[in-house]
Formats: C-alpha cells, structure tokens, sequence
C-alpha cells in the first residue's frame, strides 16, 4: 500500500513536474500540430491521467524499471548488480553508529552532567551537524593522505569500506546517542531500578543487564528510520570515495538527467526502507517480552 | 553503596540535578544558556556575511590573482587560495548568501506547509485526518536527500527549484508535530471553555490553540534549519546547485575535493562553515526545547 503510495509519488514528481514532455523532445515553436499529436499518442501522454498512471504502475510492479536513457541498459538489474556494495556500506555504517551510539549514550547517562556526558553530547551534536561529505573528506585527508591507513577511494576488500562507513555512521550515530541517553535517564528513574539497586546488584549489572535492555526499543526504532537516511546518504558518500553501489548510479545518472534510472533507484530504496522498518517491527517481539505477550493473548 | 547512599540521592536521579543550586533561578547562568548565546552570535555573524559580504570580505569573490595560486593558509589569505588564485575566505563570506537562503526559505516554505496540513488534518479528525497522514506517510517512505534530488533533477537547477526540493522533505517532519500538538491542545479544558462560550472556531484556533501548540515547531524549525543547508549543500556538492560565478559552500567544497592532496584548505573551510552554521542551529534548538519545555529543565 505505502509503496504504491510512493509509486505514485514518483509518477507525479517525473511526469507531472517538468510540463509536457513531448515538448521537451521537440521545440514547440517549429513542430506542426500533426507531429505533437502523434508524438503524444507514442508517448501515451493523449490518454487520461489515470489509465497512465495504471500502466506506469504494473510495469513498475513487474519489475520494468524501464531503460537508461543514457545506453539503453535495462535500469533493474544494473540496481540488484550495484546493491550488494550499497548494502554492504549501509549494514557496517549502520553498526559503526549503533556500536558507538549506543556506548556513548549510555556512558553519558551514567556520568549525567559529568565532563563524559559534556564530550559525547557535544560529538553526538557535531555528528548531526557535519555534513556527509565533509566528514569524508577529512577522513580522506586525515587516514589516507596523512597517515596512508586505509585506500582513499575503491571498493574492493574490507579496508574501502572502513572511511565510508565510518563518515556515514558518525553522523547516524550522532542521532542514537542522544536517543540512548534520553531513554536510559528515563529508565532509571524507574522504581524497579531502585528495587534492583536496594537489593545490592552491582551497578554495572544495573546499568547493562537491566537499564540498558529497556532503554534500547527506542534506540531499535530509530535505527529502522536512520537506515533511509543511510541509504540516501551513500549517494554522496559514495561519490565522495568513488565507490560502485547504487548511490553512485543516481550520482552519474543525475549528470546525465538519466531519468528512469533515477526513479528506479529511488523506488527501490522505498521498497527497502519500508522492508526495513517491518523487520524492525516484527524485531521488537524478539527483543521485548511485553510486545510478545500483547501479540500471544490477541 | 550504602543502603543510605541510596536512601538519599543517588539513586533519585531527576532530583539530584537541582538539589546541590540554592541560588535564585535568574542568577544561574548554565554552560548551556552561555553555548546558547554563543550559537546566536555565530547565526548573527554568518547572516551578516549573507546581507554585506562587502564590510568582511577581504577580496572580491570573483578576483583572480594568477601569482597567488593554491597557497596555503596565512594572514594574507585566512583561508588560502583556490586553482584560480581565488581568496577562499572572501568566496566563502559571498557564497553565505546562497547557502543561507535556500535554508532559510526551505525552512519557512516547508514548515508553514506542514503546518497547514498538520493543522488542517488535527482539527477536521476524521477521514480527512486520515487521508493527510497516509500521504504524510508516504512522502516519508522516501528518504529526504533522495526527494530533494529527484526534485531538483527533474526541475532542473536554479534557486527557486531547489528551496522548492528541499522544503517538501521538510513537510511530513511539521506536519505530523504540529498535528499532534494541535490534538493535544483540542481536548484542553479551556478549549471546551472557549467553545461553550460560543466563540467563533477561528478566534478559538488563532487566539487559544495556536498559541499553546507552536513552541515544538519553533524547535523543529531551528533544527530545520541546519538541516536545510545541509540539503542544499549535498544538493550543491552533486553538481544539482545553483550555477553562478559565486559559488555556494556545497559547490566550492565540491570543486576542491579535485586538489585535496595539495590543498586540503579549499574543501576544509567551506566545510567548517556549514557546520558552525548548522551547529549553532542546532544547538540553540536545544536550548530552546530545553527551556519551552519544563519537564526537560532538569536533565
């Protein structure tokens, strides 16, 4: 349903937007009434919106992403041949952010107000506010050209993808940082903190075993939403380490004004985000009891 | 720890913040009010640059100096110079404009636009309610960037093409805020007050709810802020910017990642600056949440 929402969305934003297509392949100044007319019943563009939008909608459904306009290659698989590598890039930079998200946020909390909690939120804060391409090529410019550590571009073997990653997952987890924090202060102004801390558990065993569960469904959450963002941002990521994937494609095709493989990728990672978010949401009966326990007694 | 440690105030997380200050409320004067300050002063600065770049440009933007090619930073050039002997701090202070704008206007265009559906869809409820936020829904399922490239791709690149991209992925974020807010304030008592007293629905809305709704969307909008031009810059950095002789900070961090190896300054400062700006967004939007909200205060 949602993704034949963004179906249509798309149609709109590639059909609509632009005015008449037909007069973007001829000057309307010099072409005769004849040659629009019969240009406009090849394109279909003669017949009403609706009937259009049903076609656009089942070829799209079958899986006709239509040609690149740029050599005519078939836009679909050239997306599942280039997916891996995207894939690869948003599930490590999706870890790295979780990873040090949820480390931070949690040592901030603990330490609340403390010079810990100060220096994670103002790396959570810069995080946010640094954009994708600049915190890649500082990457660049600090571990490939200064120190030589990790390749500066490429996307072979492991070590092409630590700089990428890491540029995307710093500003993701810049997001999950101040989520975890906010969670876990909750958390522990539960009385069952209390009740665990009066019958003498170590703190650490307070604070991971038990705060910690708890203060991550919110954390879960966000990172089904945060891997959207992920997706969109190897677009530039991508670029920036001249790496293969599907953010690249939309990068050259953007050059190239190559329509249909642009709204063939953007479908795509529709159709992943919204794949994404329901495996978060069927992930949260595995990780919390009481969801379960809602799902059994209905 | 002791039974007592626990007893008193070690465990009482949310008291313990406030316990230790006995000083009056206006005397305390908190690191984050001083941050706050300083954020503003940042904005102040950088719209200064956007209104008259000529007062803090050392250099004309578009003066090309062929003996002082790629030097380095120094206290001729603050920034340095680019392939073209171009002053990168005077391009930087010009291309301020741009950038600012496009956030700003992206901003106000999609915030005033959510708003309205978010205000449209709270109070009428119902099937109209219903079908706003599935569109809402939908429009989220594609990522922000992604929208906005589309947008601008197929519109094409100039100014008012891509506030315009930009401030649609800001819409469903308003929307579904200020709607909520709008349910929230609509089951107030005073709300049923206003009405039994029979005044009219739109003195209600703009005099009672609006007034007691807005403060969410005043934070979102800061943060917004920074949002946008970090859009417009990805936007600029994939070459979909607006093409000018001047250009924005997205496209000269672009242009330099060609000479990084020998000029690591050109895509550095530009850089720097979009995230002072954003930074400074943010953080005030903080603060600003911090203080429209007291049940935040203590944390």
């Amino acid at each position: 349903m949602v993704v034949l929402g963004a179906l249509a969305m798309v149609f709109v934003i590639v059909y609509l937007l632009p005015g008449d297509p037909v007069y973007q392949i001829v000057d309307p100044a010099s072409a005769t009434p004849e040659v629009i007319e019969n240009l406009r019943r090849q394109l279909g563009t003669d017949r009403p919106l609706p009937a259009q939008f049903a076609d656009y909608a089942a070829k799209m459904l079958r899986g006709d992403f239509g040609r690149s306009i740029v050599n005519g290659d078939p836009v679909l698989p050239k997306i599942i041949e280039h997916f891996p590598a995207t894939l690869s890039l948003t599930v490590c930079s999706a870890v790295f952010a979780a990873a040090i998200g949820i480390w931070l946020g949690v040592l901030s909390a603990i330490h609340r107000n403390g010079w810990i909690d100060f220096a994670a939120r103002t790396l959570g804060l810069f995080g946010i506010s640094m954009p994708t391409f600049w915190t890649g090529i500082l990457l660049i410019l600090f571990f490939s050209v200064r120190l030589g550590w990790f390749p500066a571009m490429g996307s072979d073997g492991w070590k092409t993808l630590v700089l990428p990653s890491a540029a995307l997952g710093i500003i993701a987890s810049g997001f999950i940082i101040r989520l975890v924090r906010n969670s876990m202060l909750e958390v522990l102004g539960e009385p069952f903190i209390l009740t665990l801390r009066a019958k003498g558990l170590s703190e650490r065993l307070v604070m991971y075993r038990h705060a910690l569960r708890n203060a991550l469904l919110p954390a879960l959450t966000m990172i089904g939403v945060l891997v959207g963002d992920l997706m969109a941002g190897s677009v530039v990521i991508e670029t920036v380490f001249s790496r293969q994937g599907i953010g690249r494609i939309v990068a050259d095709a953007l050059m190239a004004k190559d329509i249909p493989v642009i709204q063939g990728v953007i479908l795509f990672s529709a159709v992943v985000y919204v794949l994404v978010n329901l495996l978060v949401d069927l992930s949260y009966s595995l990780v919390d009891p009481r969801v379960r326990k809602l799902q059994t007694r209905r | 720890m002791t039974v007592k440690d626990i007893v008193l105030g070690k465990t009482v997380w949310r008291e313990s913040g406030r316990s230790s200050d006995t000083r009056p409320s206006f005397l305390k004067l908190r690191a984050s009010d001083l941050l706050a300050a300083l954020s503003a002063v940042v904005l102040a600065f950088a719209a200064l640059c956007a209104l008259f770049p000529g007062w803090i440009a050392p250099y004309s933007p578009t003066l090309m100096l062929a003996d002082r090619i790629l030097l380095p930073p120094s206290a001729a050039h603050y920034f340095g110079t680019d392939y073209f002997g171009r002053d990168i701090f005077s391009v930087v202070v010009y291309g301020s404009r741009d950038s600012l704008l496009i956030g700003l206007a992206s901003v106000l265009a999609g915030g005033l636009a959510g708003c309205v559906i978010g205000a449209v869809a709270g109070i009428a409820g119902g099937v109209i309610d219903l079908l706003l936020m599935r569109f809402i829904e939908i429009v989220m399922t594609i990522p922000g960037i992604l929208l906005a490239l589309a947008v601008a791709a197929v519109l094409g690149p100039n100014l008012f093409n891509i506030i315009f991209a930009v401030s649609i992925s800001m819409v469903p974020g308003f929307a579904r805020v200020f709607r909520s807010q709008i349910i929230s304030v609509k089951e107030r008592a005073f709300i049923t007050a206003a009405r039994s007293i029979g005044m009219p629905a739109p003195r209600i809305f703009f005099r009672h709810v609006l007034p007691n709704a807005w403060s969410p969307v005043l934070v979102m909008a800061t943060i917004g802020l920074g949002t946008s031009i970090l859009s417009a810059a990805g936007l600029s950095f994939l070459g979909l910017g607006v093409i000018k002789e001047i250009p924005d900070w997205g496209t000269l961090l672009s242009q330099g990642r060609g000479y990084l190896t020998v000029a690591w300054w050109i895509s550095t400062f530009p850089g720097a600056a979009i995230t002072l700006v954003v930074l400074a967004g943010n953080i005030i939007g903080d603060w600003l949440r911090d203080r429209l909200d007291p049940k935040r205060e203590q944390r």
